[in-house]
């Protein structure tokens, strides 16, 4: 196993003191760690906001591009170079906001990565208006009368879309989310894990103390099997007095990869020698 | 020497497009140069359909002008193109679909098109093969070489559809002999002997994507670029290499710009609506320094606008689109041969100096079809990006700032190589540095550095047709090339001082060149078609030049004529316009 140093970045993170991003950094850290995975081999995405600023502060190669962007871009690095390991971060409002188009074809496609989402409910960057997953009447800076719209669920259009790892992780619990994490990477396919990841400044709503009361860990429940779509779907409209996390859905499907005949040769196309193509043989159907 | 425009009109989905195309492959196997123009609906099904295409024996600039043989399917056809038809020129026409009336100055035969392919072939739809019987038989063009065609276009079909198609075309070369005829084309063989490719401007330009080593092409549907990802879709496979059509354009973009950033030379294609969604994600290129090559098939905007008809209304877009100082490379392709060369520079350009390469082409160029010699790739050497050797790899700055601006590249993977890509302002290491005001003037000033080089080699590729130090000048960019050279020849040929640069890289431009050319003139006339003139534009930005614009804005490329007609007007105004001596008329 490597060491959890190895993950350090150069950059100290700029987040808030009690910011829940610091637990997700730790845990990513801690689960590439027990995974042992290089860092020169990790690719960290990420679009615009508090959260994504995380590819700065871990030890990997890193693309910090466009609000709501991360992955398409993500997606055409794993389709380039199939054997990085890839991970998409960002937040509720980056990837569940301006990015959700993208996030719903990402999880049709089975591309193998994985997705963390940092979800506090609110958008910090910007200090804090409504973002898709404030929950509805809820005041903010955006909302002075309360939300209007219902809260998005995240868990519940991953499922619908077709993802194939989809869990829920809370920073309050970094061994249990390092382990999501892990599961996550391990996973060959899409993968999805929404973090529970409080904003100290902006949202006094969604505090950690708010998540403690509420949130039960679904494995400990011995009837809760994550082959069960059913089930999974039953489960991520849970909310109110308690809130699941955990694994609530994993399934094998072949991914992007394995369905696409130019990488079948398992060697990644930026790895492929580019042969002069036999563009003689092209041109023979148009003379 | 031969030389002869065909156009067919009739409803779109009816079999006009499928006459032309089939006319157009025989007469070039059969040996001519040939140059097409394709007009079509926007709908799927109806709407009033057109293609033209040109033979000749010799080297085509364009489409051409007046038509000297036109095959009418119905009345609507023959109304909106019988202008068009020169005189003594030949209408053939579909006599079971309407009467054309007599018409004083062009020869009609009315043929029963749909009859005889009910009557004597059994099958209605059979009606243009009919036609393109009726063509062979009258002008005296190779019939085997039509047979051979119809065996390879119907051979999947079964061997009953092949004869039925077999028979088709005989029943109109019997149909053709019992024409009296008035006219006098004739084309036999063409002069050409070796093989040519023939080619649209998309498949020309998707083959030299192939041929510069992309293996990764990312996009969305859009008219009139679809066929360039259905190109690829189908071939990239063949190589190693393949297609992914993602969600929407931004997805597209931001696909080519992480499997660039992986490693690997990819490219999007797209149209205006697209290619207004990328320029984020084109900006962020520039930023973070990525290689990527964008095609913008131009179609008329602004909005949906006019999506299966011609202009070249996006220069704006594609040398000033997003926020920010944000220097990229825009070129345009010239014409269907130049589309493979074209864009093997572009992605050359991508990788030497890492930020996004806008490539100019249009529906005009797109989707028409010419004779081109085989292509030969090695004539220009493939470029791969710098990456970092040795000891810069033991302190990696991947925007380390050198004499040339260029930066070593490292690729995901490479041990002690590690470095973000950023979008926000960064360090040489790659380290955000948002509130460093000295830091990004350095850094805005490395991005535009490169502009020197680039600047140096857009000077090496601008072609001059005509005088090279002319009278009047004429400044054009694009698919308008061949159209121009040919009034430069016209001009010259009347005896006036004329001559045409054509730069291919128009941001930045070619000063030195463009400065030497307009040098000794007494006018410049600058053809686009669009409104507002918008290389004119970005040319008065660099010139105290009294430029005349010359802007054709009906979805519609420009003719020979009518810059010709501009060339004579202006040489009216300009004093000694008419080089008196050199007229052999």
């Amino acid at each position: 196993m490597a060491q959890v140093k190895e993950y350090i970045g150069k950059i100290k993170p700029d987040w808030c003191p009690g910011c829940g991003d610091f637990g997700v950094l730790n845990s990513l850290q801690r689960a590439l760690a027990e995974l042992d995975i290089a860092p020169h081999n990790v690719l960290v995405v990420s679009g615009i906001g508090c959260s994504s600023n995380l590819p700065g502060f871990i030890h990997s190669y890193g693309f910090h591009g466009l609000h709501g962007r991360s992955l398409p871009v993500a997606s055409g690095a794993k389709l380039g170079n199939h054997a990085l390991t890839v991970i998409a971060t960002g937040g509720d409002g980056d990837g569940y906001g301006i990015g959700v188009g993208h996030f719903v074809h990402t999880c049709r496609r089975n591309i193998d990565m994985t997705y963390i989402v940092m979800d506090n409910q609110i958008y910090g960057l910007t200090t804090g208006q409504a973002s898709p997953t404030t929950e509805k009447d809820v005041r903010t800076k955006s909302t002075p009368e309360g939300t209007i719209e219902l809260a998005l669920n995240p868990v519940a259009l991953a499922l619908s879309c077709g993802a194939t790892y989809v869990a829920r992780g809370f920073s309050g619990d970094n061994l249990h989310l390092a382990q999501l994490m892990k599961g996550a990477i391990e996973h060959k396919g899409f993968a999805l894990v929404d973090v529970f990841s409080p904003c100290v400044t902006y949202n006094k709503r969604n505090t950690y103390p708010w998540f403690r009361e509420r949130v039960y860990k679904l494995e400990d429940d011995q009837q809760y099997d994550p082959a069960d779509f059913r089930l999974a779907m039953e489960k991520a409209f849970e909310w109110g007095a308690r809130i699941p996390i955990g694994l609530f859905y994993k399934v094998e499907r072949p991914t992007y990869e394995d369905e696409e005949p130019a990488l079948r040769s398992g060697i990644p196309l930026a790895k492929q020698p580019l042969e002069r193509a036999d563009l003689a043989a092209l041109m023979e159907d148009f003379i | 020497m031969v030389d002869y425009v065909f156009r067919v009109g009739g409803e779109g989905g009816e079999g006009v497009i499928s006459t032309g195309e089939m006319l157009t492959l025989a007469l070039a196997r059969a040996g001519f140069e040939i140059y097409t123009f394709r007009t079509y609906p926007a709908e799927i099904k109806g709407g009033h359909a057109s293609y033209q295409v040109r033979a000749s024996g010799n080297l085509l600039l364009s489409q051409g002008a007046a038509v000297d043989v036109l095959v009418a399917f119905n009345e609507e056809a023959y109304q909106k193109h019988i202008k068009d038809v020169r005189p003594g020129g030949v209408v053939i026409y579909d006599s079971d679909s309407f009467s054309a009336a007599a018409h004083d100055s062009t020869i009609c035969y009315s043929v029963p098109l749909t009859s005889l392919a009910t009557e004597k072939v059994g099958i209605k739809l059979t009606k243009n093969i009919v036609a393109l019987g009726v063509l062979a038989g009258l002008f005296d063009l190779p019939v085997a070489t039509f047979e051979e065609l119809l065996k390879d276009r119907f051979g999947r079909k079964g061997e009953t559809v092949v004869q039925k198609n077999l028979l088709a075309l005989r029943v109109g070369i019997e149909h053709a002999k019992q024409i009296k005829r008035r006219d006098a084309i004739r084309l036999g063989a063409g002069p050409r002997k070796t093989k040519e490719l023939v080619l649209s401007g998309n498949e020309s330009l998707a083959l030299g994507a192939i041929a510069a080593g992309c293996r990764f092409y990312a996009g969305y549907p859009i008219t009139p670029a679809t066929d360039i990802m259905e190109f690829l879709a189908r071939e990239l496979p063949k190589i190693g290499g393949y297609v992914i059509q993602t969600e929407d354009e931004i997805a597209a973009i931001g696909a080519v710009l992480g499997a660039s950033f992986a490693g690997k030379k990819a490219m999007t294609a797209t149209s205006g609506p697209g290619f207004s969604l990328m320029t984020e994600m084109m900006g962020l290129a520039v930023a973070a320094e990525i290689p990527a090559v964008i095609v913008d098939v131009q179609r008329v905007g602004p909005s949906t606008g006019m999506p299966t008809k011609t202009e070249q209304g996006d220069l704006y877009l594609a040398c000033y689109g997003g926020h920010g100082n944000c220097p990229r490379i825009v070129m345009a392709l010239n014409n269907v041969e130049d589309c493979f060369y074209g864009i093997m520079q572009a992605f050359n350009l991508a990788e030497q100096f890492q930020m996004p390469v806008v490539v100019l082409s249009d529906q005009y160029l797109g989707h028409r079809k010419a004779t081109v010699p085989v292509p030969d790739p090695s004539r220009v050497p493939v470029v791969e990006r710098r990456k970092p050797q040795g000891k810069e790899m033991a302190d990696y700055k991947r925007y380390r700032f050198t004499p040339d601006h260029i930066s070593p590249m490292s690729i995901p993977g490479m041990e002690g190589g590690g470095y973000i890509a950023e979008g926000l302002e960064h360090d040489e290491r790659g380290y955000p540095a948002a509130s460093d005001h000295e830091n990004h003037l350095r850094l805005t000033q490395k991005r535009y550095g490169k502009f020197v080089e680039v600047e140096a080699i857009a000077n090496d590729l601008v072609r001059i047709h005509g005088e090279p130090h002319p009278e009047i000048g004429i400044i054009g960019w694009g698919s308008t090339e061949g159209v121009i050279r040919e009034a430069v020849q016209m001009a010259q040929a009347k005896g006036y001082s004329v001559g045409a640069i054509h730069p291919k890289i128009l941001y930045p431009q070619p000063l030195a060149k463009l400065r030497e050319f307009m040098q000794g003139t007494k006018a410049v006339i600058i053809p686009e078609v669009n409104f507002t003139g918008q290389f004119a534009t970005l040319l008065r930005k660099r010139f105290a030049y009294d430029f005349i614009q010359l802007n054709k804005c009906i979805g519609l490329p420009f003719t020979p004529k009518e810059i010709f007609d501009k060339i004579e007007e202006v040489a009216a105004h300009v004093h000694g316009g008419r080089r008196v001596h050199a007229a052999k008329l």
